[in-house]
């Protein structure tokens, strides 16, 4: 039995603080915790099929042009080699987040460096992987594709602009202003489990295991791509080795696999290499981001200009939204947004952790940093004193609004220097010691999600949907939010994720996960607590579940007559998504140390303080907490993607010279979880905290670099070339 | 005369394709998936395994050079019914998210308890000779070859730290 909700208002009854188990926010440990760490959770390239031939992906070698030919007759000749696959059903690009649909096939046709336009399949992965390196390709190359972003005519995105007021006439009567322009170089996802795919045929039926986050959105691309109906195929991703927007969308090696294996008649595993990986699925978008920011004499925002220049292929819709946060953050009536999209021919630009905020937040978060300075003002004063009572571009009210929370316990348990801020005034050695902030929002998004509760005669409880756990924390959340409302303890709460065939959750993205499916298992989980209720004859809200039993003593299994009691619950977020603008918010605290010699930066101590409703646990809430730090501490410092001036093609597409963050690039870090109810976020009352960690932390940094060492750097990441520029004699 | 490996204490014949690295040998030959694959290059520790007690990436040697050697792999260290301390300790601490880093890590961890037992110096340490004390900057430093993308490092570190006071 379907039970469907949609939301039109908020909910404000809070039903989860009212269940007696008392599991839901716990720090539990991981339920699939063990199998991880004694290796023996199964990720996509682990599991056994018989026969399985070995697939290794070949990737074009020009910017852009045609394939005229493949010498196949070369590569059929080499030892093992069973087939080369170059049907124009292959896609060389994976599916943007959400899209449903294909993405780009017909891989004769080269539109970036690297991208896949043949698959060669060999008795081992040895054969294979040497075949395809030594593919013969003949190409009809078409010369001078642009690759520069500053270099062609951008589209402006229509819908992202906003012009309310005056902003030039409100630059030139303030009291103070900023007007800056920074830079961000594009970033990989980095994933730590390279995409891979093992697909079987069985008849006209399809069965891939894949690594990929959103299954219910996967499936429909999967099945357009291939020209067959989704109810063919079964795909199955139980353990998925990080996604971080990279595997949001159907990616190239699974449709390879899944048409090489029903040409040559056997299993086909396609693993791409890492850098297959960094060249053939997504890159974050550089940006070029003028911030133009300005106050009263009072220090109240009387002005707020952000626009940004980012890039994607030809043909791709997506847009980093860089001034996604940027709409409501910050008050100012006179107010100028604008993003613009050049179209050029590197690889495909897509969503990598927290899209838009990621690289907007820590541009904007400077440039509150600077003009705080102008002003004379405390920053964490200045943010205080300009957070809006309502959305600043729609009207709408917010969902709720934790900012002035999170800044100030931050700034308290931080040991924040209200006091007048200048640079260099701490110097140990060779190094000047500083401390930065800065704000952190990231929207909230809900999505319509399924999941079946069935509770079995025995008194256990069983999960079912096709929602993904990335590391997110899915199966232990599950099994929290089920035992809570069930009065189960969460060991006898089997979760059952990452399969098709069971009913689609929301996919694993946008730090949607855990309110969207959590409130399906919470819808589900009602309908079965009535039922029960019916049976003792008792109001559903005055039924009290404990381990197993009532308040009064009857126990679940006697309630339950010999019979499972299942119920999938059907969430749809219905007005709260139009009424209310709704965000995680947070604030950042860094000290850093600057060499004053080679101008390295070490991050000494760190700290986070978020708001994003509901902790559903503690636990693994704080570690993504740590998790988006870690990454602000790489968006600050490290990462950045290079692409050669001349073809485009990705330079450091590895990860020895992509540079995550390291151990020892990872001080201490302090998470403050600032919990609240957000009624209008979901019936659990629960916001997505996947990226909000990484929306603006970067930020806190520069500015603590700025502090230790008069250096102001404007381009991210700040290496030590740049800080050493930057910094006064 | 078959050449062959030890893998967790038991002997296996070594492969054919003197092509394969000890990481596919243990993936795809042995089907001890435990060890991951995250670059094939040494770039990310994902695939660290202990042989004849030190800790080495298998994607950056071949099978065919270790005939004789004991290897340990994460499936050696412990089971989900008796998990190692390590092991136990990254679960209480949260010391991983999506799991990938997290064998590699935990292998490394291992061999790092006993390259300080050992006093062999990191950059981390104060001297190169003497007794070695397990800072936190030493097993950051000692961990820094084991990436983890989904940013567990603080609690990592935390796991590694508890189960080196347990033992001293
Ligand atoms: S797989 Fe061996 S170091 Fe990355
Ligand atoms: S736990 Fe995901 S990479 Fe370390």
């Amino acid at each position: 039995m379907i039970v469907h909700e949609k939301q039109d208002n908020p909910d404000t009854a809070n039903r989860l603080d009212g269940m007696k188990q008392g599991v839901l926010g716990t720090a539990m440990s991981r339920i699939d915790g063990l199998a991880k760490v004694t290796g023996t959770a199964l990720y996509a390239a682990e599991y056994s099929a018989d026969n399985c031939a070995e697939g290794v992906l070949a990737t074009a070698t020009i910017t852009r042009g045609v394939v005229n030919a493949i010498d196949k007759k070369a590569a059929l000749a080499l030892p093992g080699v069973i087939a080369v696959i170059d049907d124009p059903r292959l896609t060389t690009r994976a599916a943007q987040g959400t899209a449903d649909e294909a993405p780009q096939q017909d891989p004769a046709r080269v539109c970036y460096w690297g991208q896949p336009i043949a698959l060669v399949v060999a008795e081992t992965f040895e054969q294979a992987r040497h075949a395809a390196k030594h593919l013969v390709v003949d190409y009809g190359e078409e010369v001078d594709a642009p690759v520069d972003p500053e270099a062609v005519k951008p589209e402006e995105q229509t819908e992202e602009t906003v012009s309310q007021g005056d902003l030039d006439a409100a630059m030139s009567a303030a009291a103070h202003a900023v007007d800056v322009t920074f830079t961000t170089k594009g970033h990989a996802s980095a994933a730590m489990e390279p995409h891979a795919a093992i697909a079987s045929w069985n008849g006209d039926d399809l069965t891939v295991h894949a690594s990929l986050q959103m299954l219910n959105y996967n499936i429909t691309e999967l099945a357009d791509a291939l020209g067959i109906p989704e109810q063919r195929i079964r795909l199955i991703a139980r353990y998925v080795g990080g996604g971080f927007g990279s595997k949001l969308g159907i990616s190239e090696e699974v449709v390879a696999a899944a048409i090489a294996a029903q040409e040559i008649g056997r299993p086909v595993r396609v693993v791409m290499t890492r850098q297959h990986v960094f060249q053939a699925i997504m890159r974050r978008s550089e940006s070029t981001q003028r911030l133009r920011l300005c106050v009263d004499a009072a220090g109240k925002l009387t002005g707020f200009g952000h626009h940004a220049l980012v890039s994607n292929l030809p043909g791709e819709e997506f847009a980093e939204p860089v001034l996604q946060s940027s709409h409501f953050l910050y008050a100012g009536a006179n107010r100028e947004l604008k993003l613009e999209l050049a179209r050029i021919h590197r690889m495909t630009a897509g969503s990598v952790r927290a899209p838009g905020e990621a690289v907007g937040m820590p541009a904007l978060e400077c440039a509150m940093d600077m003009l705080a300075e102008a002003a004379g003002i405390d920053p964490v004063k200045l943010r205080l004193m300009n957070i809006p009572e309502k959305d600043p571009e729609k009207g709408l009210p917010f969902s709720s609004h934790t900012l002035a929370d999170c800044l100030t316990q931050a700034a308290k348990a931080f040991g924040w220097d209200h006091g007048l801020r200048k640079p260099r005034q701490t110097r140990k050695g060779e190094w000047w010691i500083g401390t930065g902030m800065a704000s952190a929002a990231r929207v909230h998004n809900v999505m319509e999600a399924k999941a079946r509760v069935t509770l079995k005669a025995d008194g256990t409880a069983v999960v079912e949907t096709d929602m993904t756990d990335i590391g997110t924390g899915t199966y232990t959340i599950a099994a929290q939010i089920v035992g809570e409302m069930l009065g189960l303890a969460p060991d006898r709460v089997l979760v059952d994720l990452g399969d098709s065939r069971h009913p689609r959750g929301p996919g694993s993205g946008g730090s949607w996960g855990a309110p969207s499916i959590g409130s399906a298992l919470y819808v589900a989980c009602k309908a079965i607590r009535e039922e029960l209720a019916k049976r003792l004859d008792i109001d559903e809200p005055d039924l009290a579940l404990r381990n197993g039993a009532t308040s009064s003593g009857t126990q679940l299994t006697e309630l339950l007559r010999g019979e499972d009691l299942a119920r999938v619950g059907h969430y749809e977020p219905g007005a709260i998504s139009e009424d209310f603008t709704a965000s995680g918010f947070g604030a950042f605290f860094a000290q850093v140390r600057v060499n004053a010699f080679t101008g390295e930066t070490r991050v000494d101590r760190m700290l986070g303080a978020f708001g994003f409703g509901r902790v559903l646990n503690r636990k693994t809430a704080r570690s993504q907490c740590l998790g988006g730090i870690t990454w602000s501490i790489g968006t600050a410092l490290t990462e950045a993607l290079e692409f050669d001036p001349r073809d485009g093609h990705l330079v450091n597409g590895d990860l020895a010279e992509y540079h995550v963050p390291v151990n020892r690039d990872v001080p201490d870090l302090d998470v403050i979880l600032v919990e609240e109810r957000d009624a209008a976020a979901s019936p659990i009352q629960a916001k997505g905290i996947g990226e909000l960690g990484m929306c603006g932390g970067a930020a806190a940094i520069g500015n603590a670099i700025y502090n230790a060492s008069g250096a102001r750097v404007l381009d991210f990441p700040m290496t030590p070339d740049r800080v050493i520029a930057a910094m006064p004699d | 005369m078959t050449r062959s490996i030890s893998v967790n204490g038991a002997a296996h014949p070594l492969p054919n394709d003197p092509r394969v690295s000890l990481l596919d040998f243990l993936r795809d030959g042995l089907r001890l998936t435990g060890t991951k694959k995250g670059c094939d290059h040494g770039q990310c520790g994902a695939c660290t395994v202990i042989v004849n007690g030190i800790r080495i990436n298998s994607c950056l040697t071949l099978a065919a050079m270790h005939e004789d050697d004991e290897v340990t792999t994460i499936e050696g260290l412990g089971t989900p019914d008796a998990p190692s301390p390590l092991q136990q300790a990254f679960l209480e601490h949260d010391g991983f998210q999506c799991g990938y880093c997290t064998p590699g890590q935990i292998c490394s961890a291992t061999a790092l308890l006993d390259e300080i037992a050992s006093n062999w110096p990191s950059d981390a340490s104060g001297d190169l000779v003497g007794t070695l004390t397990l800072s936190d900057e030493e097993i950051r430093e000692r961990m820094s070859g084991n990436l983890c993308r989904c940013g567990a490092y603080a609690n990592i570190v935390a796991a590694i730290r508890d189960v080196a006071e347990q033992r001293t």
